[in-house]
């Protein structure tokens, strides 16, 4: 049930950064790009033609620290080798690309803040 | 704005560089890396930092922080950044004005709950900031004391980095009581009234006194040389306010103010036990370098009990400090150069047993037992030792006798009085003590009366005394003339002089 509703809230944070991207004139090219090494939440081309991989943290709350502190060094690294994958199977290796990590903090009354650090590594 | 900077100091030895402490916090995952070589106590601030100003409600960045200690080739320890690392972090995160702190230094490990504790090395970091040109240094309540023995600079202490915040956001801040700095001009409580008996040992001590000579005490054990020893102190002259600086430096960064009263005048005296280390006896350690006991008696007195016991080498490691009046220690990180012109004492039992004295009757060692363990002192440090002195058991009559011995402060006066006719004599030469006239000069400048030099030579033909002895004897004998009002050494005083001396040459 737990899982659930945490599959739930992941869900809306990816939804909610997707539209934030979308704002910023961004192209969402892919959703949940799963491999057997993981997943990427978002992918995105911003318009200069950089393509960003997001990953998305969502948290009810800030009792288990700050979103962005579940991402060390390791996971980013993890994420930068699954962009590479994907770069490699849609032929575009060579192409501009960034890591881009969002944080979706969803308050007790239902508003939401996002938190955006692009190209963090 | 994400970017700020304060200042601290880093310590090599007794010379301080005031280090910038830079602070840049950048979008990005949250990270901390510290640049500019620091140690692993240093390393460990991070953990620290956060703790503290997390746990005084403040806000730490979770983002990328940049500290950089510069200059950056500057290898740096210890935990004193941690106040400076931790200021420059909130006012990158624009919590405190960047203007307030960019030339101010601030000195302090952290505890877990943001209070600052008490860190080494404050004295002689202040002397570099000040010289630096600082005007203001934060430095942690506890080294207050010491801290106010610098002028110059403005000092602030301060206990939590709560107030810091405090002072830096409003400018308010408690002003901590000025401690009374009046310099102790004595807190020992033993007193030359103390020792009975021992007329040749207590003139010894004070001929030593007079002229800064080395000297060595050989006697059977509860004869009193320990108690004798441990009296010099209090028969120098009171430090000058610069000598008393200098000792507080040294002792500010081996951390042994909780012995020593930061503001004391007394003449430190060191006693390091005979089982010592080469390293604790000149100073060392890989990382930080610590002064050793050499340095810690620094204008004082290094009182070394059982010498002979000393394993061969330590003794040896003085002979350069001896002869210098400096120590340097040369190792990776660097050369540090501390000061140690300090009064060697050295006590010895004749033998391993420690009852040869007198017609030896007692003794159970073999005679070959005995001539080996004086033997074990070498040769190149006797040769710096001036008095060889016997103290003999106290016998009845001197322990019976109601009336105490001559006072410290009585026989401190007849010292200065001597020391200041020899400085008036060494007032165009480059020395100032009777100890550290040069051979050469004995024999001509300052050779002592006709009849004396003529005793000494005829003493020099029985074999009864050594070219080396001869010129010890002089030295020794110019400090009795002080002592007692001759303008030159007479045949008197470079008799008592060949007596002190004592014993056959080594």
């Amino acid at each position: 049930m737990q899982r659930k509703t945490n599959q739930i809230t992941g869900a809306f944070g990816e939804e909610v950064v997707s539209k934030f991207l979308t704002g910023k004139n961004a192209e969402i090219i892919e959703r949940n790009w799963r491999i057997r090494e993981g997943e990427i939440d978002i992918i995105a081309m911003y318009p200069s033609g950089t393509f960003a991989f997001v990953e998305v943290k969502t948290r009810s709350s800030v009792a288990f620290g700050h979103p962005f502190e579940a991402i060390n060094r390791e996971k980013a690294h993890r994420m930068q080798r699954l962009a590479l994958g994907w770069l490699a199977t849609h032929g575009c290796l060579g192409c501009d690309y960034q890591i881009d990590v969002a944080a979706v903090l969803i308050a007790a009354d239902g508003s939401h803040t996002i938190e955006y650090r692009a190209a963090v590594l | 704005m994400s970017l700020a900077q304060t200042k601290s100091v880093a310590l090599l030895g007794l010379d301080g560089h005031v280090v910038t402490v830079e602070v840049d916090i950048a979008d990005g995952l949250p990270m901390y890396s510290l640049l500019g070589l620091p140690d692993a106590a240093l390393s460990e601030s991070r953990d620290r930092v956060r703790a503290a100003i997390v746990n005084c409600a403040e806000i730490w960045p979770n983002r990328k922080v940049t500290v950089s200690l510069s200059p950056a080739w500057l290898p740096k320890s210890g935990s004193s950044f941690d106040l400076a690392i931790c200021i420059a972090i909130l006012s990158a995160n624009a919590t405190v004005a960047p203007d307030s702190i960019a030339e101010v230094v601030f000195l302090g490990e952290l505890s877990l709950d943001g209070k600052i504790r008490s860190v080494r090395g404050v004295l002689p970091a202040l002397i570099a900031a000040q010289k630096a040109g600082i005007k203001v240094a934060v430095v942690p309540k506890a080294n207050y004391g010491e801290a106010q023995l610098m002028q110059g600079i403005e000092i602030i202490a301060m206990e939590h980095i709560k107030q810091v915040i405090r002072w830096l956001r409003t400018g308010e801040r408690e002003i901590a009581d000025v401690i009374d700095m009046q310099w102790q001009p004595s807190d020992l409580n033993i007193d030359f009234a103390d020792v009975a008996g021992q007329p040749q040992a207590r003139l010894a001590a004070e001929v030593a006194a007079i002229g800064g000579h080395h000297i060595l005490l050989i006697g059977p054990p509860g004869a009193g040389k320990t108690m004798i020893a441990e009296r010099i102190p209090t028969i120098l002259p009171a430090l000058t306010v610069s000598q008393a600086l200098e000792v507080a430096a040294v002792h500010s960064i081996a951390g042994s103010f909780a012995t020593r009263s930061p503001t004391s005048l007394v003449a430190p005296i060191v006693s390091p036990h005979h089982t010592t280390t080469r390293v604790a006896m000149v100073g060392g350690g890989a990382h930080a370098i610590k002064p050793g006991a050499c340095s810690l008696a620094h204008n004082g007195v290094l009182f070394i009990d059982e010498a002979p016991e000393c394993p061969s080498g330590v003794l040896d490691s003085l002979r350069q400090p001896l002869e210098a009046g400096t120590i340097t220690i040369a190792r990776s990180i660097g050369n540090v150069t501390f000061p140690a012109q300090f009064l060697l004492v050295l006590a010895a039992n004749p033998c391993p047993c420690g009852k040869f004295t007198g017609r030896g009757h007692n003794c159970t060692c073999s005679s070959q037992q005995v001539r080996r363990y004086l033997g074990r002192l070498s040769g190149p440090l006797m040769d710096r030792i001036d008095m060889r002195v016997h103290v003999d058991p106290v016998g009845r009559v001197d322990m019976a006798r109601p009336e105490l011995g001559e006072s410290s402060a009585h026989i401190r006066e007849r010292v200065i009085a001597a020391r200041a006719i020899a400085q008036q004599r060494f007032i165009n030469h480059p020395w100032s003590l009777n100890s550290q006239i040069p051979s050469r000069a004995l024999r001509s400048v300052f050779a002592p009366e006709r009849t004396a030099m003529n005793f000494l030579h005829e003493e020099l033909d029985k074999e009864h005394i050594t070219a080396r002895g001869l010129h010890k004897i002089i030295r020794v004998s110019w400090s009795l003339a002080d002592l007692h009002g001759n303008k030159i050494p007479t045949l008197a005083d470079v008799q008592q002089g060949h007596a002190l001396r004592g014993g056959i040459d080594l």
